[in-house]
């Protein structure tokens, strides 16, 4: 079979010529085809709106058009680079970066991607029926571009387990395909994944929250000494930008809805009045931040310090920091619970990096959450939304074993089992949210639970026909 | 003993001197090799000052790898040249002294792997002594003309006879537990035991007492076949030397066999490798790996049995075994850091079968064909035991056919080409090919005394007479990883990424680990008297050989002849 590999599958690694990634690829994409028509976007469209990749370059990585989605092209891109990168941390810094897996590191470099890559398509399986419910065509389409982008993003590991991992790396990349999220058998490696995004305000707080613990394992992995996987990933983060931004607007504008019904009725309840209360959004953020803390795993970690070490996986802005980037000697202050007391300890700093990382997060989600409070502020509302304390809810890691408040006391299971439902969304909010939950497909109209957006996409307005459905 | 004063050097950070395993009889400097019709006398009579390394006088008829060295060319040189010999008598050269041992002085200043280098290459040649017996024909009869403490019992305990002289004061010992804190390790034990059948009470009476047993009570104990009154003993050994080689179905020395003669080896050493005729050893010090390349015969295959004898040592399979012998043995010792030994084979399958045809068919009713596949045996056994790890790669262009295929087998892991690689493409385009001879099954055992097949699919006769089925047949990549011949059938895209990641991924492993595990996998089912030397002896003395209470400043080894008694580290462990 003659395939025109640069028109069909757009990339920037030489792909006409190399033999050995075409066979895997020429195997791998009918059943990645497969896999997006069974287990992707449900709801049939004619055509969508989409921003496609077809060169790194400015001009190249945002090309926009209507495109019927099984026909969009995934492609491979990393992102281009000086040739005399140098290894910037661990054990080997100094020393040039890899163009090969050195077999020393080849389960460890694999795992890393295999786990990266099963977050990716997990998240389109998770989204497969919300555009059944979306509160607008510019929201549908934003949803499609979420999830062709994570589609790429699945490309991109496989693209690395093809070109680097020998016949291993097919099997596994295979294996990205087979597992599903929430699959009783084969379910996703993290926990976070096998949930479902059952309405479309889960959504925007997935794409806000946990989307940005990928944009922060990401970033580790683009500091690399495995050169191609860090060129793969700077390329990812851009792309993952949107996704956030999809993320932070999308609550935006809920929130800006809620204020304004809120004044509207002149009322904190503005359930009735088909809006979603603050309270909820509120649980929300709680519950959205908390497993996303998880997937940072274990605040202190030897694997973690391990592929540090070795080069492996950096720290988030790696080049940026101003120690010896190799960390024997140094020490670093977790947070934690002895003796029935939330506290802090020090311990060294290699056995933190988790914890680094997490911080690192924590801070940027704070950004959200003064933006949405500034909407408040605007509508002359007085309640503010918070993060809740990095202990609340946790299933992974130090805070594991506890029961922590949002405030960040530590109680006992009897205190916490009567404030659940005053911290995580009940049964009654999911109800309430699922029952707003109405498709709107009707150019330029807008859902009630949520504000339209200021700007359209492309420079097209926000009547534009961004999705032609089936 | 007189020991010089000083601080006492760590014998593991001394740098480890460069061996030569070329030999002799002409540059014999602690034996004397005389042929006396069908009769050889192998004399042990140790230049004291011509120890292989400074730093220790060989006393008492006392050994070290020099010794040993000089004893395993003899060995080879009685079954190649010398086919009408049909019994050997190992005796000493010295008054009232048969054999000390190896060297105390020695095995103090010699590194970890030194020490167990020594006894590997010892214990492999004490096998080959016992081999000759078995299979050639020729007997080794041990003349303990004086007392044969540790490794010079050991010595002994190889030969298929003991004798020993009755004057009163010479004795057989194994001292190694209560003066020196080891073990009598190059098969002593095992051999008191599984070979001589001495019940293991007394087994453990005798290897704690330093003086040893003699007299009549050696015989009662079946530590010695016979003792000999002084004066009867020239009469009485050159008797039993007779006996034996009554038995034997070597040549006669009236049947006009000649032996062949085992000339030096040429041999090209470098920095980056060492090439031979037939085999090549490349260097890659910075991958901790060596590639080994065998090649197969080139052509002419000889059509005859006489045309085989005109050839001798350079008749391809001998010339092939000897390089291989002699570049392992030079590997194990003085290339420690190449932990990974790649192996392959270049030449034409059917020249390597039809070489094979010649041996199958011969080696039971010709001396020379028969010497040369037990030899070949010996190699591979050799392998089997080498603390490398050990990988075939199995290309096209290579030969691994029958005998040729045990050295794959041998390996740890087996990589087969499925295809071609592009570049051979135009001048090479036959895909590679294995093939099953009788040689497989049984005509070159492991040391668990299985084939090497069989071994692989130990409990699976099933399977092992399927193969069977196989013998002839050229075998491509698919079908051979079907079979389970190979770990691993990479096509021509995968090769190279396959190989290198597997290569890199085994170098970055600990040496130590892999060194036990590889030793653990190869010898599966039955133990045999072999198997328990390497594996149980070696592994217990090479334990010991760490451990402060015989290597420590303060341990026996180290305290040895200094006067001063050695302290132990009195924890049971
Ligand atoms: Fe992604
Ligand atoms: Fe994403």
């Amino acid at each position: 079979m003659a395939i025109n590999y640069g028109e069909k599958i757009p990339n920037n690694v030489d792909l006409a010529s190399d033999r050995k990634l075409q066979r895997a690829l020429e195997s791998w994409q009918p059943n990645f085809l497969n896999w997006w028509k069974t287990m992707g976007p449900a709801l049939p469209t004619h055509d969508v709106y989409l921003r496609t990749a077809v060169d790194v370059g400015k001009e190249g990585w945002a090309q926009f058009g209507h495109v019927a989605m099984e026909e969009y092209r995934w492609g491979v891109f990393l992102a281009e680079r000086g040739d005399d990168r140098r290894i910037a941390f661990g054990e080997q810094k100094g020393e040039p970066v890899w163009q090969q897996v050195p077999g020393e590191y080849r389960a460890d470099l694999q795992r890393l991607i295999v786990i990266q890559g099963d977050t990716e398509p997990a998240s389109v399986e998770q989204q497969r029926r919300l555009g059944e419910t979306a509160p607008s065509l510019y929201d549908l389409r934003n949803l499609f571009q979420v999830n062709v982008e994570e589609g790429r993003h699945l490309w991109a590991m496989v693209y690395l387990l093809h070109a680097y991992f020998g016949r291993n790396g097919r099997e596994e990349a295979e294996a990205l395909l087979q597992r599903n999220s929430g699959d009783l058998d084969s379910p996703r490696i993290l926990g976070a994944f096998n949930e479902e995004t059952p309405d479309w305000l889960s959504f925007f707080m997935f794409t806000y929250f946990t989307d940005r613990d990928g944009k922060y394992q990401l970033g580790t992995l683009k500091e690399s000494a495995f050169d191609p996987l860090s060129r793969t990933c700077e390329f990812m983060l851009k792309e993952e930008a949107h996704h956030m931004f999809v993320g932070t607007t999308g609550i935006d504008r809920v929130v800006a809805r809620t204020a304004e019904l809120t004044r509207e009725h002149d009322t904190e309840e503005v359930g009735p009045h088909g809006g979603i209360p603050l309270d909820v959004i509120q649980r929300y953020i709680n519950f959205h931040y908390s497993v996303s803390l998880d997937l940072f795993g274990s605040e202190q970690s030897t694997n973690a310090a391990n592929y540090f070490t070795a080069g492996l996986k950096g720290r988030w802005q790696e080049e940026r920091r101003r120690d010896d980037h190799q960390l024997t000697e140094d020490t670093t202050r977790i947070d934690l619970v002895r003796d029935g007391q939330v506290t802090t300890q020090e311990v060294p700093a290699l056995l933190a990096l988790n914890h680094d990382l997490q911080t690192e997060y924590v801070k940027d989600c704070q950004s959200g959450l003064k933006r949405w409070n500034r909407v408040l502020e605007k509508a002359g509302i007085d309640r503010r939304l918070t993060l809740p304390h990095i202990g609340f809810n946790r299933r992974v890691g130090l805070f594991a074993e506890h029961h922590i408040t949002p405030a960040g006391d530590l109680v006992g299971a009897d205190v916490w089992e009567a404030g659940h439902d005053r911290w995580l969304p009940s049964a009654a909010d999911k109800e309430h949210v699922r029952s707003l939950m109405r498709p709107v497909y009707e150019p330029g109209k807008i859902a009630g639970w949520i504000a339209p957006p200021s700007n359209g996409i492309n420079g097209k307005p926000f009547e534009y026909e961004y999705v032609h459905l089936a | 003993m007189t020991m010089t004063e000083g601080a006492p050097v760590d014998p593991d950070a001394a740098p480890i001197p460069k061996v030569s395993f070329d030999a002799t009889p002409e540059s014999y400097r602690h034996w004397q090799l005389e042929i006396d019709g069908d009769l050889a006398w192998l004399r042990l009579d140790v230049d004291e000052s011509a120890g292989l390394v400074p730093g220790y006088e060989l006393k008492m008829n006392s050994y070290d790898l020099g010794v040993d060295i000089e004893l395993y060319d003899a060995t080879q040189r009685l079954r190649f040249e010398h086919p009408q010999v049909r019994a050997v008598v190992v005796t000493s050269g010295k008054d009232r002294n048969f054999c000390a041992g190896a060297n105390i002085r020695m095995l103090a200043q010699s590194s970890h792997p030194w020490k167990v280098n020594f006894c590997k290459f010892t214990n492999e040649t004490r096998n080959g002594i016992e081999d000759a017996t078995e299979h050639s024909g020729q007997t080794y009869l041990a003349a303990v003309n004086g007392s044969a403490a540790g490794g010079g019992y050991e010595l002994a305990l190889a030969c298929d006879e003991i004798l020993l002289i009755d004057d009163n004061s010479s004795s057989v010992s194994l001292p190694e537990v209560p003066l020196l804190g080891v073990l009598p390790g190059t098969g002593g034990l095992t051999r008191v035991i599984d070979k001589r059948r001495v019940r293991k009470d007394r087994a453990d009476v005798f290897s704690t007492r330093s003086e040893g047993i003699r007299g009549r009570q050696a015989v009662e104990w079946k530590l010695v076949d016979e003792t000999i009154p002084k004066r009867a003993w020239d009469s009485t050994v050159r008797e039993r030397a007779a006996e034996a080689a009554a038995r034997s179905n070597r040549p006669r020395p009236d049947s006009g066999a000649r032996g062949i003669a085992l000339t030096p080896l040429q041999r090209e050493a470098t920095a980056d490798g060492i090439r031979y005729r037939h085999v090549q050893a490349r260097f890659d010090r910075a991958q901790g790996l060596v590639e080994i390349t065998i090649d197969g015969p080139s052509g002419g295959v000889p059509e005859s049995l006489s045309r085989v004898h005109e050839l001798g040592d350079t008749f391809w399979p001998l010339a092939m075994a000897r390089e291989l012998d002699d570049l392992i043995l030079r590997l194990r010792i003085n290339e420690l850091e190449l932990g990974t030994w790649v192996i392959r084979t270049r030449g034409d399958v059917g020249d390597a079968l039809a070489l094979e045809r010649l041996i199958a068919q011969h080696s039971r009713d010709d001396w020379l064909v028969g010497e040369i596949r037990h030899y070949f045996k010996r190699v591979l056994k050799r392998l089997d035991v080498t603390s490398r790890s050990l990988i075939a790669l199995i290309e096209p262009g290579s030969c691994f056919a029958g005998a040729l295929l045990e050295l794959a087998l041998a390996c740890d892991r087996q990589y087969m080409l499925d295809g071609t690689l592009d570049e051979d493409a135009g001048e090479q385009s036959d895909e590679a090919q294995i093939l099953l001879s009788e040689s497989n099954f049984g005509v070159f055992p492991m040391g668990n005394g299985l084939s090497r097949l069989a071994s692989r699919f130990y409990g699976d006769d099933d399977h092992v007479a399927k193969l069977r089925q196989e013998i002839g047949r050229r075998i491509e990549a698919r079908e051979a990883f079907e079979l389970g011949l190979v770990t691993d059938a990479p096509d021509d895209i995968d090769w190279d990424d396959e190989i290198r990641i597997m290569l890199e991924e085994r170098a970055s492993l600990s040496p130590d680990a892999l060194t036990g595990m590889e030793a653990n996998l190869r010898f599966v089912g039955p133990e045999t008297m072999e198997t328990r030397i390497f594996g149980r002896l070696t592994a217990w003395q090479n334990w010991i050989f760490t451990r402060p209470s015989a290597s420590g400043p303060e341990g026996a080894l180290r305290r040895y002849g200094t006067g001063r008694k050695a302290d132990f580290d009195r924890k049971r462990v």
